[in-house]
């Protein structure tokens, strides 16, 4: 039995007066300790099916079973990363980090230490008493992701996290939370934009399409690029041919859905 | 470089100063005004170029001002006046935030009370001032309520607003942790929602202060309002302006330290 199963979600999107499919029939399944990334262009259901997962929209058809429980039974094993940092302007970064454990009132000493510790692996020591608008994107995004991690989730989402930033912070921000996630051996969930840090960063990666939302096709990252870092990933001659691969089966999605 | 330094330092300095100066000068021009004014007031009040029996003088105001200072009597009326009128303000203020945090809880009882808030809202509501003054008797609690009332339906809507404005996604975050409606209230609506709250805390100082006046003209035997009411009515209008300008100096006093509250709490977060 695999770690996550998604079984045939649908999700609508109603409203006055019209409603939108944002998915249809979307069933995959995610082992444990591996990194899988959905791919597509915008509006293709990828942050409706990240937040199903993460149990804060009710599925209009379907369920999903996290360790062979259903999902709305232990939602609390769900880290969750939007796509932008969203950390509260009122709260120091440490504050910041803390809020998980506030929320689930399991706060204690041991955590605060704990939430200090990750937060100076993550260069951010300067700062624990700074607010976030004193902060750089690339510094706001990683305490965001000591956030998600002080809860220590066993399945971790991440929607587009790297997306708001310069290219050098992104690369270097790409190796970090790759190894650290290999360390602790997280199972994770990435949704992206870019074909590039998809395979770097996956063991996996499902393209999607739009109108309605649909896995179109899944593609494996070869085992040699999947051992690398995001980083010396890119140089490696197989992530150019499976980069060739995605970028051309985009293109036709895009001109079949033009045709239509 | 050096040099370059030191000359950009005068420059800022020259900045300073010619900014102290031009904020001299406006006081100067907001003195001039000021004495102006009641240079004008008097002399046409003693040459009878206006009516001294409406207008009075500035001379017989500041007399009654002082010899009420010595007997006691301002700050007996203003005492009461003062009281009610913070008390209004604090039952308005915080009734309004409880209204508009159940509004902000349940979206049916939002949606049922619609009509009824927009209706209220419409309503002017010292034309309520019998009712309620009949209905709790004549006395602080109705002048009170009378301040409250102003001003509680306008903070509900507004701060209710305030609150359905905060980016859902704060409550995403807060959600996966697994977060109840009342902690997302608690960690992201209200202290997102704090700079509407306090721009609401002004209005409600100006408005509270309206209620309580006018409820003070319709029963009490007490306050400054009273006294603007009796002095009308023994045609004393020395009496009427003396109060005027208590209250006048009583309300901006408490709009500044609404506004200093909401500087240091800007400030802060
Ligand atoms: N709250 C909502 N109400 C109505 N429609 C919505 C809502 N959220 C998303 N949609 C619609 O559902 C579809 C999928 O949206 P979703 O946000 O999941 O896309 P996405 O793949 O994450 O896009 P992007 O890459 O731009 O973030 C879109 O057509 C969008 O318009
Ligand atoms: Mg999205």
């Amino acid at each position: 039995m695999s770690f996550l199963q998604i079984k045939q979600i649908s999700h609508y999107y109603f409203s006055r007066t019209n409603y939108t499919k944002a998915l249809d029939n979307v069933s995959l399944s995610v082992d444990e300790g591996s990194f899988v990334s959905f791919l597509g262009p915008s509006g293709c259901g990828k942050t409706t099916l990240l937040s199903i997962v993460a149990g804060i929209i009710r599925p209009t058809h379907g369920s999903i079973t996290l360790q062979q429980q259903d999902l709305l039974e232990n939602d609390n094993e769900i880290g969750y990363m939007l796509q932008q940092d969203y950390l509260f302007p009122w709260r120091t970064i440490l504050e910041n980090t803390l809020i998980g454990p506030k929320i689930k009132q399991t706060q204690s000493s041991s955590t605060v230490e704990r939430a200090k510790n990750m937060l100076i692996e993550m260069g951010l020591e300067n700062v624990l008493n700074s607010y976030p608008s004193s902060l750089s994107g690339g510094m706001r995004q990683r305490a965001a992701l000591v956030r998600t991690l002080l809860t220590d989730p066993s399945l971790l989402l991440l929607d587009e996290p790297f997306s708001a930033l310069d290219f050098q912070t992104k690369l270097k921000l790409e190796d970090l939370v790759s190894t650290l996630l290999k360390k602790y051996n997280k199972t994770s969930i990435l949704v992206t934009h870019d074909i590039g840090e998809a395979i770097a960063m996956s063991d996996k990666i499902y393209l999607m399409k739009a109108n309605p939302g649909e896995i179109h096709q899944q593609f494996e990252v070869p085992i040699e690029v999947r051992n690398l870092t995001p980083f010396e990933a890119r140089k490696h001659v197989k992530y150019q041919n499976l980069f060739d691969r995605i970028w051309e089966e985009l293109n036709s999605l895009e001109s079949r859905s033009a045709i239509r | 470089m050096n040099q370059d330094q030191q000359s950009d330092n005068a420059l800022f300095k020259d900045h300073l100063k010619r900014l102290k100066s031009d904020r001299r000068n406006t006081i100067y021009w907001q003195l001039f005004i000021f004495v102006v004014f009641i240079i004008l007031w008097e002399t046409t009040s003693r040459l009878g170029w206006i009516d001294p029996l409406i207008f009075s003088s500035p001379y017989k105001v500041s007399t009654l001002l002082f010899s009420n200072l010595i007997d006691g009597s301002l700050w007996f009326h203003l005492r009461i006046t003062l009281f009610e009128t913070v008390a209004g303000f604090l039952v308005g203020t915080v009734s309004g935030i409880v209204l508009a945090f159940l509004l902000w809880y349940s979206r049916k009882f939002s949606d049922v009370l619609d009509p009824y808030l927009v209706v209220l809202n419409a309503l002017p509501k010292v034309a309520l001032g019998p009712i309620i003054i009949v209905a709790l008797g004549p006395g602080y609690t109705s002048i009170i309520m009378m301040g409250a009332i102003i001003s509680f339906i306008i903070t509900a809507l507004v701060v209710y607003g305030a609150f359905r404005e905060v980016d859902p996604n704060y409550l995403k975050v807060l959600e996966s942790f697994g977060a109840t409606k009342w902690q997302c209230f608690r960690e992201a609506v209200f202290p997102a929602s704090f700079p509407a709250m306090i721009s609401t805390f002004k209005v409600n100082v100006g408005l509270s202060w309206v209620g309580v006046i006018v409820g003070e003209f319709l029963v009490a035997s007490k306050g400054l309002g009273y006294l603007i009411v009796y002095g009308f009515q023994v045609f004393n209008f020395t009496l009427v302006l003396y109060s005027l300008l208590v209250i006048a100096f009583f309300a901006a006093v408490m709009y500044q330290a609404v506004e200093k509250l909401e500087k240091k709490i800007i400030k802060k977060n």
